[in-house]
């Protein structure tokens, strides 16, 4: 089962790594879309502080919405779904390995960008640490539930805006207490609580995102 | 080992078929005939798993179809599974692993289906036939899985292909291996047990 993870994991990265313009379309998005708030605010440092952790959180989520259409769409449109589903390993084990894919090639080049454009907002040393933890235990729970909203729509005409409809009101927890952590570290209180709430939410949503994942795939390919 | 109790199958509200009665022992070749849109895919589908009968039960070894009997059954359909980015031998690896089998000789597996040089390129130049080629190559590794289920297997095949192919199938069920496949064609496989049946309305 491990095997299968790994096989697929490394498949997923590999593919990614031939068409590389699918990631860096993402990063790119995401870093053009926090870098265009201070130029539409203008350079009042305390106002930009005080946006900083909810644009970056913002924008995360629109970079991921962008890039979680293609999850199952190119599996389903050459076959290879239909494999998966008819082959021996969990359907589970196939959607974790390729919801753990997509955080490697979208949330985690995110979030290792995401201290850059707080940067740009001018946030001290201890919030920019805060941003990228809340980021790195946040964006999965954008991965796993993202792929449940991408199965859910997978083959339907206008699937990536109803996959939006879908999957933000899902995000909202997580942006709240994602962004929270940011603001509570930079008025000088501890985060831990609001990044122990974002773990809450990883631990569910790993639990809940591949199972609903599943289903709809199953009758997707019904 | 592989049978079916009165099977009735619908797509869209449309009843394809109904009754459809299949008993297949080790050896045994079944061809699904009908014309266009008569429910070919839509049964070797039921069969493999994929859609919900129904009415009626598909049943491997005296049991309904579970995890396990994923195992012992290889379903081909039309689409090839083949990733554009990847070579013809990175494509077969992954479908060898995924599918589970055990045999990864996957030179020979080329060799055998005439795509050998073609190892290394990527499958996105390949020809419509050579495409079908490659995704028919996991069945010389899959000698192993009882049963295959191939969705118009002689499609967009060249006469070479198709000798390929056959030669393939038979030696899969003079090894008591089973074999159910729908084709418009009349390709002959040699089979100590070959049935057919014919889908209506």
């Amino acid at each position: 089962m491990m095997q299968a993870f790994a096989f697929i994991v490394r498949r997923e990265l590999r593919l990614a790594l031939r068409r590389k313009g699918d990631v860096l379309n993402v990063l790119v998005f995401f870093v053009v879309v926090a870098s265009l708030f201070p130029l539409g605010v203008g350079p009042e440092p305390n106002q930009l502080r005080a946006m900083a952790a909810g644009v970056a959180w913002i924008a995360a989520l629109l970079a991921a919405l962008l890039s979680l259409p293609r999850l199952f769409a190119a599996d389903y449109a050459d076959g290879t779904l239909e494999q998966m589903l008819v082959s021996p390993q969990p359907l589970a084990v196939i959607v974790l390995a390729k919801t753990a894919a997509h955080w490697l090639l979208t949330g985690l080049p995110l979030a290792l960008a995401a201290p850059l454009i707080g940067l740009q907002y001018d946030l001290p040393a201890n919030a920019l640490c805060v941003l990228l933890a809340s980021l790195l235990i946040g964006t999965p729970v954008l991965s796993l539930l993202g792929a449940a909203g991408a199965a859910l729509t997978l083959g339907v005409r206008g699937g990536g805006a109803l996959l939006g409809l879908l999957v933000l009101p899902l995000f909202v927890p997580v942006l709240v207490f994602g962004a929270g952590a940011v603001t509570a570290a930079l008025t000088g209180i501890n985060p831990a609580a609001h990044l122990s709430l974002l773990g809450a939410f990883l631990a569910v949503s790993s639990l809940v995102g591949p199972w609903a994942a599943c289903a709809a795939l199953r009758v997707a390919l019904d | 080992m592989l049978e079916t109790t009165a099977l009735t199958c619908e797509r869209g509200g449309w009843r394809l078929f109904s009754d459809v009665a299949i008993a297949l022992q080790a050896g045994g070749l079944l061809r699904v005939r009908g014309a266009n849109g008569s429910g070919k895919t839509t049964l070797l589908r039921t069969l493999a798993g994929l859609t919900r009968p129904a009415a009626g039960e598909v049943r491997w070894r005296g049991k309904a179809l579970d995890s396990e009997s994923r195992r012992e059954i290889l379903f081909l359909g039309h689409a090839a599974a083949l990733k554009d980015e990847l070579t013809v031998l990175e494509n077969l690896e992954f479908s060898a692993r995924l599918s589970g089998v055990g045999d990864l000789r996957f030179k020979d597996a080329l060799e055998r289906l005439g795509i050998a040089r073609l190892a290394d390129l990527p499958a996105r130049y390949l020809s419509q036939g050579q495409r079908k080629r490659a995704a028919l190559a996991r069945l010389a590794l899959s000698s192993g899985v009882p049963l295959w289920l191939l969705d118009e297997p002689f499609a967009a095949l060249d006469d070479e292909a198709i000798a390929q192919l056959s030669a393939l199938c038979a030696s899969h069920l003079a090894a008591g291996g089973m074999l159910v496949l729908t084709s418009h064609q009349d390709v002959p496989i040699a089979a100590p047990d070959a049935r057919a049946i014919e889908l209506r309305g």
